[in-house]
């Protein structure tokens, strides 16, 4: 009990730490949702009208913004753990005995809050454009889970490269392939009207799966296949994320 | 109190094939202060991360408060504390708050947290500036909340990684001072340093670290007393010049930079008249000739067959 106890008091210490930072600092959420929301805009009101997608298009775009606004929010973790790798903070921390977990466990549930606030937020102005999604209660259940897993698997790489990274500049730029990765996806055209090669590209890349599963929860048509695909997906990303994190978390001193 | 702090006997440590250090042994007794010195990349702050339980060494045994670091790094952990080469401080947080976190961190009682924090502050001097972001401190204040967070477990082993680099010289002696009380109040202290004075002025044993090994160890006094006696110093105009006095006088080494030549003596009257007899003879002119009482500097040359300088700036 004790190791247990000590680790979720450190946690929450830890956590109590990533919530003055995002106060301190609410430019970071602010980055976060800037870019979704001009996308937004851009793509509904500018472009989306060339697109036939079968439905009134800001229902089509927003689950796809909803995934990219993650990748949007994540910049602050990564630099941010680089940080405390490079300043010598982390090791600070391994003296005194701080369990390895709370640390990675605070990043991990801070970035988590952050992007939801986040996601939140962008959700709003959907709902502001017009959005009107048909899906029943348990539907937003799933579709929260889904938002909820996929945030977690970036989560997980973000802490993971930025434990990785020498900089935090470089840091940073581990970042972008998270933002530019859903141009490519199914998040703003369906995927089979895409040119061919980007196309199979976009069928086969993790995006795809994780927002067509979540557009199919916000419509009310949730397709079974696709979810277990986007599920495995987040899955298989966390995981690699928090070994990779572990691993690195632990090489270097 | 005369047990040993630290004991570290045949250390060693290699990054992939390269040797970092090779066959360290310590003995840091209770209650001083010892200062391992050397240049950089000499393998300081490598010691530093093995002694506190961040590196495990490939060879050797460390006890640290008298518990191996390896099989019983907790133990070791909840004695010492660690300042290490940057200032580790949490600029977003006030100096306050970082005081607070690290007493959460150790799990100490609220009321013992905020009463350590309201003394630390004030015993460094850090009261005013306790509500602002660390962010905005000076280089000096942060080095000092950085020992204060250090300090909020009362650590009996302290370890400073050149806990003043980089620091004016009115900041560094604030340093030195509360580094004295620490050990006045009954801590150890084992501190890295790249500056000779630093040792001199604080250790009562200095250890010479230089490529991974121990070339010396002893007081301040004792490594000066190997130097023999004291050396003379000769300024030249120019490189030609001095590189036909080195050719003179073998024994000696030469600054390039500085277009200077040390060389080895007394510096009696009888001595030095030789000297510049010898000079003469092969017609080098010296600009300025000065005696020298051999200080630590003198003593890292000695040991080390290369200067602390030259080692900089390769």
């Amino acid at each position: 009990m004790n190791a247990i106890s000590a680790s979720l008091t450190d946690s929450a210490t830890m956590m109590r730490r990533s919530y003055r930072h995002t106060m301190r600092n609410p430019l970071t959420l602010l980055n976060a949702i800037i870019m979704p929301i001009f996308l937004m805009f851009l793509m509904v009101y500018v472009l989306g009208g060339g697109f036939s997608v079968g439905t009134d298009y800001v229902d089509y775009a927003t689950p796809g913004l909803i995934i990219m606004t993650i990748g949007y929010g994540i910049g602050p973790t990564a630099t941010g753990v680089n940080a405390d790798m490079t300043t010598g903070f982390i090791n600070r921390l391994r003296v005194m005995h701080v369990s390895r977990a709370a640390v990675l466990n605070a990043h991990v549930v801070a970035t988590m809050l952050r992007t939801l606030v986040a996601i939140a937020l962008v959700v709003g102005v959907a709902f502001l454009m017009g959005f009107s999604p048909s899906a029943g209660f348990p539907e937003w259940l799933g579709a929260i889970g889904v938002v909820v897993l996929a945030t977690l698997a970036i989560s997980w790489l973000t802490i993971a490269a930025g434990l990785a990274a020498k900089t935090p500049e470089s840091a940073g730029i581990l970042g972008v392939p998270l933002m530019l990765l859903p141009f490519l996806s199914s998040a703003f055209v369906p995927a089979d009207k895409m040119g061919p090669g980007v196309r199979e590209f976009a069928e086969y890349q993790p995006f795809t799966p994780i927002i067509e599963a979540l557009r199919g929860f916000l419509t009310g048509t949730p397709s079974t296949g696709t979810t277990i695909t986007a599920i495995a997906w987040c899955a298989g990303l966390s995981l690699i994320g928090y070994l990779w994190a572990r691993k690195s978390f632990t090489k270097r001193a | 109190m005369n047990g040993s702090a630290i004991a570290a006997s045949g250390l060693r440590k290699a990054y992939k094939d390269k040797p970092v250090l090779d066959g360290i042994d310590l003995d840091v007794r209770t209650g001083t202060i010892f200062a391992l010195l050397g240049p950089n990349g000499a393998g300081k702050t490598t010691t530093v991360n093995v002694l506190t339980t961040l590196l495990t060494p490939d060879a050797g045994k460390v006890l640290v408060a008298g518990h191996d670091v390896v099989t019983e790094a907790k133990a070791v952990r909840a004695a010492i504390g660690v300042t290490g080469q940057f200032a580790s401080v949490d600029n977003l947080l006030t100096g306050r708050e970082n005081l607070l976190m690290m007493a959460d961190l150790l799990h100490l009682p609220k009321t013992e947290g905020r009463r350590i924090t309201d003394r630390l502050l004030d015993r460094f001097d850090l009261v005013e500036a306790a509500g602002k972001p660390a962010a905005s401190y000076s280089g000096g204040m942060r080095r000092k909340l950085d020992l204060a967070m250090t300090l909020v477990g009362g650590p009996q082993i302290i370890f400073l990684d050149e806990p003043t680099t980089g620091l004016d010289p009115r900041s560094r002696r604030t340093m030195w001072e509360i580094i004295r009380d620490l050990v006045a109040d009954g801590a150890t202290i084992f501190l890295t340093t790249q500056y000779l004075e630093e040792a001199d002025q604080l250790a009562d044993r200095i250890a010479v670290l230089d490529q991974g090994r121990l070339v010396a160890e002893g007081t301040a006094g004792e490594l000066k007393r190997r130097i023999p006696g004291s050396h003379v110093r000769l300024r030249f105009t120019s490189r030609p010049e001095l590189d036909a006095a080195a050719r003179v006088l073998h024994e000696s080494t030469e600054d390039g930079d500085e277009l200077t030549l040390r060389v080895p003596g007394d510096g009696g009257v009888k001595s030095l008249r030789a000297l510049l007899d010898r000079l003469d003879a092969h017609s080098v002119e010296v600009e300025e000739l000065s005696v020298h009482t051999p200080d630590l500097d003198d003593v890292f040359l000695a040991l080390t067959g290369h200067g602390n300088k030259e080692v900089n700036a390769r």
